[in-house]
């Protein structure tokens, strides 16, 4: 089919009908006035029209004439000079002041001076009164029509172009009264016909087609032998109302499935715990810094904690185990019972660890859960975060392992460059400082602790020593980039715009 | 994390032997220490496991091992002062321990005083915990007389100048008036009576662990002999700072002596700095690295990290606290092998893969929930008080006892507050605005908090109302394949006749209903919202 055919079986409704007058009439007013279409409808049709490339819309800014609120008055009353000149004319003399029950002040005003100059009236002053009278040139000035009511016989708003002299004389005049005319800045669109659109117009675009297909025409079969119009499928549709999970969960379950593929259990657990089993359970001296209130929130009430289990934290704190020589102070029960956010998912490690047997060997268990540090909400610090959480529980794993792990998943979340440096935690021996480094921004990203829980966990806990991996990792620090943010708190922000439109997570 | 300070000059100095910079930085961070700053000044970040490091003499002695400059432990030689020092019953009840020695011959600058300084004030702050578990004391040797006497008073018979006064206080007003007495008040709140340590004159030196004496406890650049003090409530954390302290100064080259202290008929001698012996198995060392390290290399790594081998024995500086089991050598033979250069393993261990059954339920409400157009938020689980009375709802929530600040102080008790001050922060935006939550939410029972899962829907659009957030309950229950029952109720957050409490299986599970006009104000949201909120653990039990 020749491109000219399938515009045409393109072509919407009110394309159709736009076109119907186009050949004759190519401004907007004018289509408006012959087409009975609303100017909305007219401009989206002439808009679809330009994409097909039928026509070019020319939209250009025009000053125009426009009457003022005595110009309108005038017109349908006559201007105040030709007025005052009928009234002297009717009453042969007159009083000033009777004028003005006549005429309004300023207009008598106005009039009087143009007729005073050129000399169609005569203004005596006797016994304090003033008498106007009408003269001959008067009289004959009475019987033509002046250029400005010429002028204002036009039809407004008027192009500013193309005047005649005498209505260029006319239009200066009346602009330096009050309200009469003045100019006006509009724009003035006009479709300038293409190649195409000419080619176009020669077709015939009466032939009727079928806009929507209806279960009426199904059940009927009237659909068969009718044309259906094409559609315009590069046409602008409006945005449809989509639910979606928020980023971070789906980051979180992206996470989940790593874990999972890996062969590793899920663990979870209360948000509230006891200091026991998030401090004292993984051998955190009760006098050390991150027990202080600056660095953990408590909670009110209570922990019910089972007496055995204490009994032997309290033993390997005070006094360690065979080869340990343990912390060497006083355990308070009363310490252990305080409630607190939990203030890592290692709490959960701690529980889970001390429900093994040996005969359950090896385990893995995996959490992603919110912890808690009592800090200040800024720009890289919240107080409510997540913690990836990971132990393998197995007579035989080690250190590399432990580094295995952590590339393996590392290598799913996007990251090719995994390295662990030294570091300090109560309850694991040797520890290690989880970075990934991260290319866009060249640099490496401090993620979060690992290593191998210490004997004094694990003996206590499982009763044995075993070797243990354990890792806890940050969350938001791979969030934030992924995302193009900058803030940690954009996280919680909960801006529905940003929300809906923010990019899918997708490794 | 503690950081120390000190001049590049000084460490290369204790080096001794001139060290390529750019290596020195990366062997500094290799070694488990954070360089911070390093051009006339060095700043380094020093784990709280290793308070021997706190100091630019403990430090570069760890570094110069791990360099190679020298191996193995560095003997330090104790001499027999002679003295000895006398211990009182009294101090039982408040602060029963000390741990002293001399150190002679040293040329104390302004350099030397402020390292000086700065390793007591590390070691009170981190290893010390405030000077609770150890505060230290060092005084001129040529202004006291010996015996020294460590004794408790009752606090208005301790009459003394104390450091930075010009006058002499009591034990009481110390607390009461002094800036380092009242810092540290709480450190002897409520004792009877007050330790001091006196000399044979019967000089007051110092009042552990507040301050010691303008007259006779300060050292300056004529001092040359020194006696240190460490006073607490564990002999042997107290030994351990001591010798820190003693082999830093001997650093310094001071020579370090002995003395007696009397504890009763017990008779102690401090500092011992005979190295401490542990056993340490290669196949222990080898199956916890994963590496087959040979005896000649696990010794040469040791070496590194300043220790000996003696035997199967490792022979431990006198001055590491933090040696408790033969892991804690493990971890030093890893640093001196290089975390970079362990080679990563992914282990072949089989086990079966499991998500929690509630863990997935609740996926499976946020995909029902997704499917139905709504966008998911996320709040935080700490909450303000006041949102209380926005909803008109006043319920008792969890108390956090330490919060930052008011905003923040509450665990919270529903979510729908939650979803409400969403929606009012965005008002700005384009409506409709259908949103959930799927969070916990936190109740007291006696001395128990009680957590549970729910999930809640908010619809804020031109024609929200009780019928539009009913379907999405009644749906969701035919996707679950359950029936429910639901009954009037009353709820000032709800406009009356439009809120009602759901059961299924004949538990109550839910609320649903249209929000209060007034509660919409309170909230400044110009938009009709009605919402559900369904406890999804209580759920989870009845199904």
């Amino acid at each position: 089919m020749a491109e000219i055919d399938k515009l045409v079986k393109k072509l919407h409704p009110l394309e159709r009908k736009v076109l119907k007058v186009l050949p004759k009439y190519k401004n907007l007013e004018e289509i408006k006035e012959h087409s009975e279409l609303k100017e909305v409808e007219i401009m989206r049709a002439l808009q679809w029209l330009q994409n097909k490339d039928v026509l070019k819309i020319k939209k250009d800014t025009e000053t125009k004439i426009v009457l003022g609120k005595n110009g309108e008055k005038y017109i349908k009353e006559g201007l105040p000079e030709k007025r005052l000149l009928e009234i002297l004319d009717k009453e042969k003399s007159m009083e000033l002041n009777d004028l003005f029950k006549k005429l309004e002040r300023n207009e008598v005003n106005i009039a009087i001076g143009l007729l005073r100059s050129k000399g169609a009236i005569e203004i005596n002053k006797a016994n304090k009164k003033t008498i106007l009278r009408i003269t001959n040139t008067g009289k004959t000035l009475l019987k033509k029509e002046t250029l400005e009511e010429n002028f204002l016989k036009n039809k407004f708003p008027l192009s500013n172009k193309n005047l005649t002299p005498q209505e260029r004389y006319a239009y200066g005049a009346l602009k330096k009264r009050k309200d009469i005319v003045k100019e006006k800045e509009s724009i003035t669109v006009n479709a300038e016909i293409s190649e195409t659109g000419k080619k176009l117009l020669k077709k015939d675009l009466k032939e009727d087609y079928v806009d929507e297909l209806t279960p009426e025409m199904l059940k009927k079969g009237s659909w068969k032998n009718k044309k259906f119009r094409a559609y315009d499928i590069e046409a602008q549709v409006p945005f449809k109302e989509y639910g979606k999970k928020h980023f971070q969960n789906q980051v979180i379950e992206y996470i989940k499935k790593i874990w999972l593929e890996l062969g590793f259990k899920e663990m979870q657990g209360s948000l509230v715990q006891s200091a026991f089993w998030d401090m004292d359970a993984l051998f955190v001296p009760q006098d050390h810094p991150a027990r202080e209130l600056q660095d953990t929130f408590y909670v009110e009430g209570k922990a019910k904690i089972d007496k055995k289990i204490m009994e032997k934290i309290k033993q390997v704190h005070e006094k360690g185990t065979e080869k340990s020589k343990g912390w060497d102070y006083n355990w308070s029960e009363k310490e252990a019972e305080k409630l607190l956010l939990r203030t890592h998912n290692t709490v959960l490690s701690a529980r889970t660890i001390a429900k093994l047997k040996k005969e359950d060997l090896p385990q893995k268990f995996f959490s992603v859960g919110r912890v808690f540090r009592n800090e200040v909400l800024d720009w890289k610090h919240l107080f409510e975060f997540y913690q990836v959480e990971g132990i393998v529980v197995s007579e035989n794993v080690n250190f590399r392992h432990l580094l295995g792990y952590l590339k393996e998943f590392y290598k799913k979340m996007g990251y090719d460059k995994v390295r662990i440096r030294p570091a300090y935690f109560p309850y694991t021996e040797p520890s290690a400082e989880v970075e990934v480094y991260d290319e866009n921004r060249k640099q490496w990203i401090e993620l979060g602790g690992s290593g191998i829980f210490r004997p004094e966990v694990t003996k206590p806990l499982l009763g044995f020593e075993c070797p243990v991996l354990a890792w806890g990792l940050g969350l938001e620090r791979i969030i934030v980039p992924y995302f193009n943010m900058k803030d940690l708190r954009e996280i919680n922000k909960n801006d529905l715009e940003q929300l809906k439109k923010i990019k899918r997570f997708m490794e | 994390m503690p950081v120390i300070e000190f001049e590049k000059k000084e460490l290369m100095k204790y080096l001794g032997k001139k060290t390529d910079e750019t290596e020195l930085k990366e062997k500094i961070s290799f070694l488990g220490t954070d360089l911070e700053k390093f051009d006339e000044t060095v700043k380094v970040e020093i784990f709280p496991n290793r308070p021997d490091m706190l100091s630019v003499q403990g430090f570069s002695r760890a570094l110069k091992t791990f360099l190679g400059i020298e191996k193995g432990i560095k003997e330090y030689n104790v001499k027999s002062s002679g003295r000895k020092i006398i211990i009182k019953d009294s101090v039982k009840e408040v602060r029963p321990f000390t741990a002293c020695a001399i150190v002679k011959n040293i040329k104390f600058d302004d350099e030397k005083i402020k390292e000086i300084m700065q390793m007591q004030e590390k070691l009170h702050i981190t290893y010390g915990r405030n000077r609770k578990k150890i505060a230290i004391g060092i005084y001129p040797m040529e202004k006291i007389k010996f015996p020294i006497t460590y004794e408790a008073r009752s606090p208005e018979k301790i009459m003394f100048v104390p450091l930075e006064s010009s006058r002499e206080m009591n034990g009481k007003e110390i607390l009461e008036k002094h800036p380092k007495g009242k810092d540290y008040a709480h450190l002897l709140k409520g004792k009877e009576k007050f330790p001091i340590f006196v000399d044979a004159n019967k000089q007051i030196l110092s009042m552990p662990p507040i301050i010691n004496s303008h007259t006779v406890g300060k050292i300056d650049s004529d001092t040359k002999d020194v006696f240190i003090e460490c006073s607490g409530f564990n002999l042997n954390y107290l030994k351990k700072a001591l010798n820190m302290i003693v082999c830093n100064l001997a650093d310094m080259n001071g020579e370090i002596y002995s003395l007696k202290l009397e504890y009763g008929n017990k008779k102690v001698i401090t500092p011992e700095l005979k190295p401490e012996k542990m056993k340490l198995e290669p196949d222990y060392i080898n199956k916890i690295l994963g590496l087959s390290l040979n005896k000649e290399t696990i010794k040469r790594l040791l070496e590194k990290m300043g220790y000996n081998i003696s035997n199967n024995d490792v022979l431990i500086p006198a001055y590491r606290t933090d040696i408790l089991h033969p892991i804690d050598l493990i971890e030093d033979i890893a640093i001196a092998y290089g975390y970079d250069n362990f080679e990563a393993e992914l282990p072949r261990i089989d086990t079966v893969a499991e998500e929690m059954k509630f863990e997935k339920f609740k996926r499976e409400i946020r995909d029902f929930m997704v499917g139905n157009k709504l966008i998911e938020v996320k709040n935080f689980q700490l909450v303000s008080e006041n949102r209380n009375e926005l909803t008109k709802c006043l319920i008792d929530k969890v108390k956090i006892k330490n919060p930052l600040s008011e905003e923040y102080s509450r665990l919270r008790g529903w979510l729908i507050p939650s979803l409400l001050k969403n929606l009012s922060e965005n008002t700005h935006n384009d409506y409709p605005q259908n949103i959930f939550e799927i969070g916990k939410i936190f109740k007291k029972k006696i001395d128990e908090i009680i957590e549970n899962d729910r999930v809640a829907v908010a619809l804020c659009n031109k024609k929200s109302n009780f019928t539009a957030v009913k379907q999405i309950f009644q749906s969701l229950m035919l996707d679950l394949d359950l029936k429910f029952e639901i009954n009037e109720t009353e709820h000032p957050s709800f406009i009356e006749g439009r809120v009602a409490r759901v059961s299924v299986n004949g538990k109550d599970v839910a609320y649903i209903g249209e929000i209060n006009p007034e509660v919409l104000q309170n909230y400044k949201i110009e938009m009709p919202v009605s919402v559900l909120e369904l406890n999804l653990s209580e759920l989870f039990e009845v199904m």
